[in-house]
């Protein structure tokens, strides 16, 4: 009896492998395009996403919606022409059915129209500035927006006693994204705010530090690429601004996980707003800072890392509500509404602007152990980009 | 303000470290090197490497710094410099930017393209204050460095044998060589020197302008502007132009950071129009 039953289990079992193999080997693959800055300056975001795409393949598989996914990796190196080239080049030879990827704003906007003509969902993974979702109506965004993280800065401040700040941001697309979102909102609640903007190639903050030690603001807020965050940081310590009582403030980017354990303990105490912090307590998230470091030893998943990831899993959603069709209106519309549980916290895709609604945390720089870490003390829910959901 | 000098000064003094080995090599071998600022990464790189693996501190990681970059500079002098001395500018130009381009690769491929990171030890950090005048630690430091550095190349330049037998080879070649100065043997000595403070520089550098792969490409225009402006023919030029330097791109955007980042630029210009051969440029023939 047992003998039959097991030989039954078997060669159901047996059946249905061979059903599923025959169903996937039947339909072709579908082929995502990932474009990275692979090398470069920002090299840094292209490797923790492509960390992260391979960790959802290993962990959730690549068959969604009955069909395989194919990724296929290319190296922009930040150069939006490359970008777009390697984009269309993708569309066309390749035939891919998704691009995603895009470490910068303007690797993003260069891949619009393309995106646009090719009927190409365009899933941005990184990129930053708020506009970005309104050059295609192809793109949708598993990162988060710079206004989205800072403006619930200025809630924040002001209802905690800081009446006065200074911003210094770097002078491009994302930084001028959040000095603007972030001085608006807090003068609107009352506070007063100076600014400065420090040019992108800018060797030394001393300049622009002794400013703000003059000015003697209750707190200081920043934005800088991750990369120079640990410049920064030390600038600010090395003036005594931590010491004159000086709160350091801002979006996550300067306490970026990447980089927080190299720049060292003058980053305690920093308090930041941001849709993640590889600290982040839940057991998904354990789960997955776990799997990361296993796969990439010396690595701390970031907020690059959660955006590719959940780029994957959307694309995954998406292909699972298609029944396995992957043209690109099918999939966007699939894409619009779309919600899980990402290992941020609960996300949603706006079905209006195609970018994401998370919740923005509000965290402080801490030790945890003997490592840094962010470590989150307030949750502001379901936030949408305020700019798009202003218009 | 007189901090904002202060903070002015120690970052032209770097500037004049990671320069004069410039125009210690352009100048007195009236050789174009561009590829200048990767010996200073590689300087950078080996004290960050000395600190992290082998946990050296991080005095002892300046000197090891110099010789890394000094040693490759005979090594590098010695296989492909010496082959371009003969050829035109523009073939030099040609070459040491290919250099450039393949120590970012390299590097990038070696050690990742992340920043660099170093702890300074705890008696550099920080800062006190004079009379008002906030003054940090690490920058007091390096300028002394920096300034006993520009004094003894001063003096080893105008009052050593080394230095006028450099003079004497430099200016010709090959009566130096009848009067028996081993011109080669001083070319890659000087070269030596050279590429050894700019690795020094690279070392000092990393903890005010930062250390990545692109550091050669992204800090070029400022070795050229200190060696242009301040003339190669002598080491009090380029301090000069690396200090007015420091200070006006500090004080620039200190007072008007709108347009902070082109004053430099600005000043520049106005130099060269001014005085076309440097700041301090010998009377030429």
């Amino acid at each position: 009896m047992t003998v039959r039953r097991t030989i039954l289990s078997g060669m159901l079992g047996l059946a249905l492998a061979a059903s599923t193999s025959g169903f996937a080997l039947a339909q072709e693959a579908v082929k995502i395009g990932l474009i990275l800055p692979m090398t470069g300056p920002f090299a840094s975001t292209g490797k923790q996403i492509d960390a992260a795409v391979k960790l959802f393949l290993a962990k959730e598989g690549a068959t969604h919606g009955g069909r395989k996914l194919e990724v296929i990796l290319k190296d922009d190196a930040g150069n939006a022409d490359a970008t777009r080239r390697l984009a269309q080049e993708l569309v066309v030879n390749d035939k891919v059915s998704v691009l995603a990827g895009f470490g910068l704003t303007p690797l993003a906007m260069a891949t619009a129209q393309v995106a646009t003509q090719a009927k190409v969902p365009e899933i941005v993974m990184a990129a930053a500035t708020a506009s970005i979702t309104e050059a295609s109506p192809y793109i949708v965004r598993t990162s988060f927006t710079l206004p989205q993280a800072s403006e619930p800065m200025a809630d924040w401040a002001w209802a905690n006693g800081i009446k006065k700040v200074f911003t210094v941001v770097t002078d491009y697309g994302p930084g001028i994204d959040a000095e603007t979102s972030f001085a608006n909102k807090f003068k609107a609640a009352g506070g007063t705010v100076e600014s400065v903007r420090v040019p992108l190639r800018n060797p030394d903050f001393a300049p622009f530090l002794q400013r703000v030690s003059e000015a003697k603001p209750d707190a200081l807020f920043v934005f800088v690429p991750s990369g120079v965050g640990a410049q920064f940081m030390k600038q600010f310590v090395e003036r005594g601004l931590d010491k004159a009582g000086v709160k350091l403030i801002g979006p996550g980017d300067v306490v970026d996980d990447d980089i927080l354990e190299g720049i060292g303990d003058v980053a305690l105490g920093a308090i930041t707003t941001h849709h993640y912090s590889a600290a982040h307590d839940s057991p998904a998230n354990k789960a997955f800072v776990e799997a990361f470091q296993k796969a990439n030893p010396g690595m701390r998943p970031n907020f690059m890392a959660v955006g590719g990831y959940d780029g994957m899993k959307l694309i995954a959603k998406a292909l699972e509500a298609t029944k396995g069709d992957a043209s690109g209106d099918k999939l966007i519309a699939a894409m619009k509404g779309a919600s899980w549980e990402s290992v941020r916290g609960p996300v949603k895709i706006d079905p209006d602007t195609r970018d994401i609604i998370q919740n923005i945390y509000v965290r402080k720089t801490q030790k945890v152990g003997s490592e840094l870490h962010n470590v989150e003390f307030a949750t502001i829910k379901d936030v949408k980009d305020p700019v798009k959901a202003r218009k | 303000m007189l901090t904002i000098l202060f903070d002015g000064i120690a970052y032209g003094m770097v500037l004049f470290v990671l320069g004069c080995g410039l125009s210690v090599t352009m100048g007195l071998m009236n050789f174009v090197n561009l590829a200048h600022g990767a010996f200073a990464m590689l300087g950078g790189y080996v004290a960050v490497q000395a600190m992290q693996r082998l946990g050296l501190p991080f005095l002892a990681s300046l000197p090891l710094a110099f010789l890394a970059a000094a040693v490759v500079g005979i090594v590098l002098e010695r296989l492909i410099y010496r082959p371009m001395y003969a050829k035109s500018h523009l073939d030099q130009v040609m070459f040491s930017i290919g250099l450039v381009f393949m120590a970012v690769a390299g590097t990038d491929w070696l050690m990742g393209s992340t920043q660099q990171f170093i702890h300074l030890p705890a008696w550099l950090q920080g800062r006190f204050e004079i009379a008002g005048v906030g003054i940090g630690r690490y920058r007091l430091f390096v300028i002394a460095i920096c300034g006993l550095l520009a004094f003894s190349l001063q003096w080893g330049f105008t009052r050593t044998r080394f230095g006028s037998r450099l003079r004497a080879a430099v200016d010709d070649a090959r009566v130096a060589r009848g009067l028996g100065i081993p011109v080669n043997r001083l070319f890659a000595l000087t070269f030596a020197l050279g590429s050894g403070l700019a690795g020094l520089g690279g070392a000092l550098g990393i903890e005010l302008m930062g250390l990545d792969p692109s550091f050669p490409l992204k800090f070029m225009i400022y070795f050229l502007i200190v060696v242009t402006v301040g003339g190669t023919s002598s080491i009090t030029g380029p301090f000069f132009a690396a200090m007015l330097l420091g200070v006006a791109d500090v004080v620039g955007k200190y007072l008007v950071p709108q347009v902070g980042a082109f004053i430099i630029y600005a000043l520049m210009v106005v130099l060269l129009i001014t005085r076309p051969h440097g700041l301090f440029a010998r009377a030429r023939a």
